[in-house]
């Protein structure tokens, strides 16, 4: 149990996926612009990484362990879970389409996300079991919602901001999210 | 050789045509009937995703329409034409749609308009019209710093002299800046309308004259004047009743204040503004 937690907080604050290992910087970026847009990709990739993480989990140890081809589990993981995307936007149409229409345009836009086919490639290079597998994605997930929810805030004030030219639109961007990155590297202090 | 080739080459055909198994067997047990109709009348909308109709984008307007839920004259934008196309789709008769244009009911210049304090805030009409309801001291005035220039999805509206214009040319009357406006004063007029009140300013004459060199106040001349009785003086403010007016330029002329505006028709270009009136304050 204590180390489920452990598990999560490190996923969540000092191992946050945008802020200190700078997956998935392309939403960040890209879709951070409303807080309201922010949190529908939040949650799209928090379910999506969850099921994707206990997916490749299984493919990994059920058939490539046996077959002794551990060293071509990457690409292995992106034929899974760009399936496994495909799939769960079918299956959701069709039986949640509440859940299909909030997710909305961001199921789709996550299926080649690096910071989903990051997480199962940590589970195995940290040699979760298939439970710690399942928390690590979804508290990774997690961390991802509150960067970029928390990023969607700070561009709201940055709307209003009158920086110097050479540093309007994007590269003001750039600066604000290392700002918030060195904010966040203030928990990688903290052991247990 | 078999342990380094040709096992992964067999177990990667294996997940290849397993996954695609998988997909091939959900499009066919998870099909979802498409909606047809929703989807001709998202061909007729005008694609533009503006918001004005009150939903977030054409194809949810055009999901709406063909549940019922909303008026096949919902869209402003495309207006009659587009109204009349739904309507064949849907099958019953479109009350033909107004095309409407959005105006700015203020005519309050920097020059005109009398100054409360000097804002030096973020560059956004809701925020300064929380400090004291913005820097102009009649409380009807516009703000001039542009948030309906931000909103509008067609780039119909610049501000001029501390008041906002909008472009005709490009206006489609689909009502989003008269939303975001903090102080309320961008109406939707008929496109063709000639004439309209260019002040909201509900004070007594004796404070608009105070705060204001072009407010209206309240004075009923155009209301004794028109012809056919489309004006109506109300809440210490004109009101074109645009049924009834003929565009006769009566109330421009005998207008104290010049606040009564004129437009004219010119071409197809539709709706060409003159600015008369404000000239000799």
């Amino acid at each position: 149990m204590e180390n489920i937690f452990l598990i999560m907080f490190t996923a969540i604050l000092t191992e946050n996926f945008i802020f200190s290992r700078f997956y998935g910087c392309c939403p960040f970026l890209g879709v951070s612009d409303k807080p309201s847009t922010a949190l529908g990709m939040g949650m799209a990739v928090t379910f999506v990484m969850t099921v994707s993480s206990a997916a490749t989990w299984a493919v990994y140890h059920l058939v490539l362990v046996p077959a002794k081809m551990e060293y071509l589990k990457t690409i292995a993981f992106i034929l899974v879970i760009a399936t496994l995307v495909q799939f769960i936007e079918m299956f959701l149409r069709k039986f949640i389409p509440v859940l299909y229409s909030s997710l909305g345009i961001y199921l789709p836009l996550i299926t080649t996300n690096c910071a989903v086919l990051g997480s199962a490639l940590v589970n195995i290079e940290k040699g979760y079991s298939f439970p710690e597998s399942v928390v690590f994605g979804f508290s990774a997930a997690l961390g991802f919602t509150l960067a970029i929810v928390i990023f969607a805030g700070v561009r709201a004030r940055l709307q209003f901001a009158d920086p110097p030219k050479a540093f309007k639109g994007f590269p003001i961007l750039l600066i604000s999210a290392g700002l918030a990155a060195m904010a966040f590297s203030g928990f990688s202090g903290m052991k247990f | 050789m078999f342990e380094k080739i040709i096992l992964p080459v067999i177990v990667f055909i294996a997940l290849g045509i397993a996954t695609g198994t998988l997909l091939a067997v959900a499009t066919k047990v998870f099909a979802v009937k498409k909606n047809e109709k929703a989807e001709r009348i998202n061909e007729c909308l005008p694609g533009a995703n503006c918001g004005g109709c009150g939903f977030s984008g054409c194809a949810a307007l055009a999901e709406a329409i063909s549940a019922g839920e909303a008026k096949v004259t919902q869209c402003t934008v495309g207006g009659a034409e587009v109204a009349a196309k739904i309507a064949e789709i849907m099958g019953v008769e479109a009350a033909s749609a107004v095309r409407m244009r959005a105006q700015v009911m203020c005519s309050g210049t920097h020059e005109l308009a009398k100054k409360k304090y000097v804002y030096e805030g973020v560059a956004d009409c809701v925020a300064a019209a929380k400090i004291g309801g913005g820097n102009k001291l009649c409380p009807n005035g516009c703000v001039g710093l542009g948030t309906c220039v931000a909103a509008c999805p067609f780039d119909a509206i610049t501000v001029e002299d501390g008041v906002a214009v909008v472009d005709y040319t490009k206006c489609k009357g689909c009502g989003v800046c008269a939303n975001v406006c903090p102080k309320g004063i961008i109406k939707l007029i008929p496109f063709d309308s000639k004439h309209w009140v260019g002040c909201m300013s509900d004070n007594v004459g004796k404070i608009t004259r105070q705060v204001c060199d072009v407010g209206c106040i309240a004075c009923k001349i155009c209301e004794k004047n028109c012809p056919t009785g489309a004006i109506t003086v109300d809440n210490c403010m004109a009101h074109i009743d645009y049924s009834k007016c003929t565009g006769c330029d009566i109330c421009v002329d005998k207008c104290p204040r010049h606040i009564i505006w004129s437009g004219e028709v010119q071409g197809k270009l539709g709706l060409v503004i003159k600015r008369v009136g404000n000239t000799d304050k």
